[in-house]
């Protein structure tokens, strides 16, 4: 079990696996959030309060569940790098956190656009907006100790150690609007009831979702090879590669 | 031999690493849970008309009162923005007063939010109006079946009683 992991995670196994696998999830991302985006733009209905408005929920919810689907898998992979120091675990954790913070961005910045006409206000401090941008910080913290510390062994292990704390913020976005009076909705979906959503719009949303799912694994590979060519710049593998371009 | 004892230091410096994983993150958990708790009140978005009514909200200062505009309650001034409604979470009433601009979603029926401040005589000066939108999605067709739905099912009850 150990020495199948050690092989699979070996960087140089990595490099060669992932670019066959980056063109799949790539292709079927874009294929699928154009169809998602066609259902939710066009053949969904609109909603009885909201009319037309609401269908940013086609960009923000998906983008808003990768926010937090994104920082878990950072502080999961930064847990294994920090206890049984695999060092891919850092590479995907390195990898993932600008893509995750892009993703938080989207989020509060079309939750923002869709609040003006709806709630009347761009941005309310309410329990759900502020974690969300706490969150973003969180992804903003881990970047600055990974660039700003020269040893690498270093910066994993801080940074690390700071996607591990941020983890509590997760399940506080998550029961936010439960647990506080907010402005923010409750959860449509994502709760133990039946979703509160008519079911032609809840199909694109799901697709959406996925779509925004397999996104991530395209980006977190392309940005996973950068990161692990670079580490590993001297090491014999990256000079055979070069030299045999 | 040597393996194993190789093996068995690493296992127990993992172990470690595993223990300060696991203890900063209970660590910090506890500790935001005991400041979630402490500043509970200040994570309040707004108060409910009950809250107001049982005193808790502040008194000469501003803060937001949340709830639902009660239906056949809203009051317009000819000529002017000024309006008048009552809000309720169903419990207890709370009257606002607000002149302006209101949002899309304000209607009767609505959950909104007002910030502003409570008058001597219980009566609310709104500042600004929010509209809250519910976790509800559905077309405007299934929203008009379901409220014929329950009219039925109230004109039912009327005449079964």
């Amino acid at each position: 079990m150990w020495n199948w992991i050690q092989k699979f995670s070996s960087p140089k196994y990595f490099y060669d696996m992932s670019a066959k696998l980056i063109p799949w999830f790539a292709v079927a991302a874009f294929l699928l959030s154009v169809y998602g985006l066609y259902l939710g733009l066009f053949v969904a209905p609109p909603d009885y309060q909201q009319g037309e408005s609401y269908r940013i929920i086609y960009i923000h919810v998906p983008s808003a569940w990768m926010s937090l689907f994104v920082y878990m898998v950072m502080a999961i992979s930064a847990g294994i790098g920090l206890i049984w120091q695999i060092r891919l675990a850092d590479v995907i954790a390195a990898a993932s956190a600008p893509i995750g913070a892009s993703f938080t961005f989207i989020a509060l910045i079309t939750g923002s656009l869709w609040g003006k006409p709806m709630w009347g206000a761009y941005w309310v401090w309410d329990a759900r907006l502020t974690s969300e941008l706490i969150l973003l910080f969180l992804y903003f913290g881990y970047m600055a100790l990974q660039a700003s510390i020269e040893d690498q062994r270093m910066a994993d292990k801080a940074s690390g150690l700071l996607a591990i704390v941020g983890v509590v913020n997760i399940p506080i976005i998550h029961y936010s609007v439960e647990w506080w009076n907010t402005l923010h909705q409750g959860a449509t979906v994502t709760k133990l009831d039946k979703p509160s959503i008519h079911i032609d719009m809840l199909i694109p949303l799901l697709l959406m979702a996925l779509a925004f799912k397999l996104l991530y694994v395209a980006l977190v590979l392309v940005r996973a090879r950068n990161e692990v060519l670079y580490r590993d710049r001297n090491r014999r593998w990256v000079r055979e590669l070069i030299e045999s371009l | 031999m040597s393996e194993l004892g190789y093996q068995k230091k690493g296992m127990s410096k993992r172990g470690k690493r595993k223990m300060v994983v696991a203890l900063v993150l209970l660590g910090v958990a506890i500790a935001t849970v005991l400041a979630l708790t402490a500043f509970e009140e200040n994570l309040l978005y707004f108060y409910s008309p009950t809250q107001i009514h049982d005193g808790e909200a502040p008194a000469n200062r501003s803060f937001r009162v949340g709830g639902m505009v009660v239906d056949g309650s809203v009051q317009r001034e000819q000529n002017s923005l000024a309006i008048r409604f009552d809000l309720s979470d169903n419990a207890n009433v709370v009257p606002v007063t607000y002149s302006g601009i209101l949002p899309d979603l304000f209607r009767e029926g609505q959950g909104i939010v007002a910030i502003g401040k409570l008058d001597n005589q219980g009566l609310f000066i709104a500042d600004e109006v929010l509209a809250k939108h519910d976790e509800n999605y559905m077309p405007p067709e299934v929203h008009e079946a379901l409220k014929a739905g329950e009219a039925a099912n109230k004109a039912a009850q009327t005449l079964t009683n």
